[in-house]
């Protein structure tokens, strides 16, 4: 197991490489330069003093020594500094150790993904399974229903819609950011009622897609095992039908599950660049759109960066937990 | 039993299925919608009236208008236009990518194989809406760059099932036969093995369209996408949220209309598979 780890972890790096070559050279060699920025606000910056500025940047070298000297860096989780006014290094705005955890960008993001993950697990699969052993009845055709609605709703309309009815109408939720003004002024479980509060919309926003795919598909993979041989066994040889449903069908349909949700950790990531920017929370997301529209190249690339790591480890994890599910791939 | 050839089984098949016929059906609206935007919309889409801002949905303005007085419902037909148009060439140029490597990684394998598989791989782990996000705010949102940078991120699916299908038909006796005979590479590649594999390409196109869409839209939205004033659904939404407390119509019809179209695309892609799918075949006569 430990090897077989060991060799997967391996076997990321150089697709971690080429990830960031190929988006190293996307955003390099896109028409326009960082710098543009600045002379755009200062119309009257000279040649020189413009070419100065780049070279101060390491912008005047070819694409393929500024991509060396970037890697060279990353080695050491040093993204550079950013370009945007604060110079801050990047590393220091995604996890600034000072802060508490809270405030920090990636764990917020990392904490809304995971979240919103085990929010999708725990409703979907009881949903599929359901949906499947109660195959052609009235439940399942809603659900069926509702899941091809869920498929197409775009998440940011979901969220505009679910902002205007408790936020502006019911006034009961709060819309935007995370937590409240007074946060560090309440209690412990004060401080975790209000973040809850904050989380309720975010969290439903972002599992929604997802819990529509993984629910479909829970059905689909559990309808498939039901017709099998062994379930007919385990039927035939008088065991309640729970525990043939939840001990031998779920075990062997779950199996394709955990391989859709490693592979789903890109998607949530990606998108958690649409609802932190609705509802203004300060995760990686927000700050990759900051980041975007100033053309802060070191930024952009180490989000891109941490934000590849975390789908590689996400589909890593989808493997160990299919060896973990699976006594027949553990044993070789 | 009438018509049994394939093509009459499928009519028959699809027809039969009530979702996928309304699947049919919105799609079918929405291209006679697009197309007759001229004749149908009843305002200039971008004629301004000071006069008559944010005005709620009324016999003048069935769906209100927005925050320059602008009519909401004329913009939504025209928005349908952009919808469509980046939904097609974008799927276009995926499908066309997808199966030009898919097919080349399948029937050469070797080393062609594993350098394009690792290419998807790669491509699969990048979160592909922050580099969509990132090179459209770098290049400029022009639709045509939309249309070009979802196109150039979505081909990896198209090209696994096109690499399937090759691996899967490449050693059948028809291809053998047709080597025997002396046929080329690219004549077996096209004629034989990928004429084969187009019916799980078009049904993967069709719901590509619905993601496609999708993307767009949260592209407008965030403001990185179609920009105004030429109308589009996303940016309708920007309004409504920026006019949340004081005009929901801004929020609720644009989001609806996305809605409806990406189910429209969803059904019908699932109804064709449904209908193209032999397995499925026997139920009809159990």
């Amino acid at each position: 197991m430990s090897a077989y780890l060991l060799k997967r972890l391996l076997e990321m790096i150089p697709t971690l490489l080429g990830i960031t070559l190929i988006s190293f050279f996307i955003i390099h060699l896109a028409p326009g330069k960082p710098t543009d920025i600045f002379t755009e606000l200062n119309p009257k910056i000279t040649p020189e003093a413009r070419e100065k500025l780049e070279k101060y940047y390491g912008l005047d070298k070819p694409v393929i020594v500024q991509y060396g000297s970037w890697l060279k860096r990353i080695v050491r989780l040093d993204f550079g500094e950013s370009f945007s006014s604060d110079h801050r290094p990047v590393m220091n705005k995604i996890w600034d150790a000072k802060k508490p955890l809270i405030e920090r960008r990636l764990f917020v993001t990392f904490m809304i993904n995971l979240l919103s993950m085990i929010v999708i697990l725990l409703v979907a699969l009881p949903l599929g399974i359901f949906s499947a052993t109660h195959q052609n009845t009235v439940y399942d055709k809603i659900s069926t229903t509702a899941v091809f609605i869920g498929f197409a709703m775009p998440s940011f309309w979901l969220a505009l819609l679910l902002m205007i009815l408790f936020g502006v109408h019911l006034h009961w939720l709060p819309i935007s950011q995370l937590k409240s003004m007074n946060y560090w002024s309440l209690s412990g479980p004060g401080q975790l009622w209000d973040l809850t509060r904050h989380l309720i919309l975010p969290i439903f926003v972002s599992a929604f897609t997802g819990l529509a795919a993984d629910s479909r598909f829970m059905r689909s993979s559990m309808l498939e095992v039901i017709r099998q041989d062994f379930v007919t066994v385990a039927r035939a040889k008088g065991l309640p039908e729970r525990l043939v449903i939840y001990r031998h069908a779920f075990r062997n349909a779950l199996l394709p599950i955990i391989t859709l949700a490693g592979l789903s950790v890109g998607g949530l990531v990606g998108g958690s660049v649409i609802f932190e920017n609705i509802f203004g929370i300060p995760g990686m997301g927000q700050l990759f759109y900051m980041s975007v529209m100033t053309r802060d190249y070191p930024t952009v690339m180490g989000i891109l960066t941490i934000g590849a790591i975390l789908t590689l480890l996400g589909n890593l994890l989808a493997d160990v937990g299919y060896m973990l599910a699976d006594p027949r791939i553990r044993a070789r | 039993m009438g018509n049994q050839t394939l093509r009459g089984i499928f009519w028959r098949r699809f027809s039969n299925n009530s979702l996928a016929v309304a699947g049919g059906v919105i799609v079918l609206s929405l291209f006679i919608i697009a197309v007759l935007a001229p004749v149908v919309s009843p305002y200039d889409p971008n004629a301004i009236d000071r006069s008559h801002v944010l005005m709620p949905p009324g016999i003048h303005h069935p769906l209100g208008t927005d925050d320059l007085g602008r009519d909401v419902l004329s913009r939504m037909i025209w928005g349908a236009r952009i919808s469509l148009a980046v939904g097609f060439v974008a799927v276009g140029i995926a499908t066309a990518i997808g199966m030009m490597l898919g097919a080349l990684s399948g029937y050469y394998g070797s080393w062609t194989d594993r350098v394009i598989m690792r290419f998807i791989d790669i491509m699969l782990s990048i979160p592909t809406f922050f580099l969509i996000l990132a090179v459209i705010a770098f290049i400029g949102s022009s639709i045509w760059n939309i249309m070009i940078v979802i196109g150039l991120t979505h081909w990896m699916g198209v090209a696994r099932l096109v690499r399937a299908e090759f691996l899967s038909l490449k050693e059948r006796e028809f291809v053998l036969a047709a080597r025997a005979i002396g046929a080329s590479d690219l004549r077996i590649i096209f004629r034989h093995v990928m004429i084969n594999s187009l019916a799980p390409v078009l049904i993967s196109a069709v719901l590509g369209i619905a993601g496609a869409v999708l993307v767009e839209s949260s592209l407008s939205f965030l403001g990185i996408g179609v920009q105004p004033p030429t109308p589009s659904w996303g940016n309708i939404l920007t309004l409504g949220k920026d006019n949340m407390e004081i005009a929901w119509w801004l929020s609720v019809f644009p989001g609806l209309a996305i809605l409806i179209t990406v189910l429209g695309y969803n059904l019908l892609g699932e109804g064709i598979r449904d209908s193209i799918d032999p397995r499925l075949w026997d139920r009809e006569r159990a």
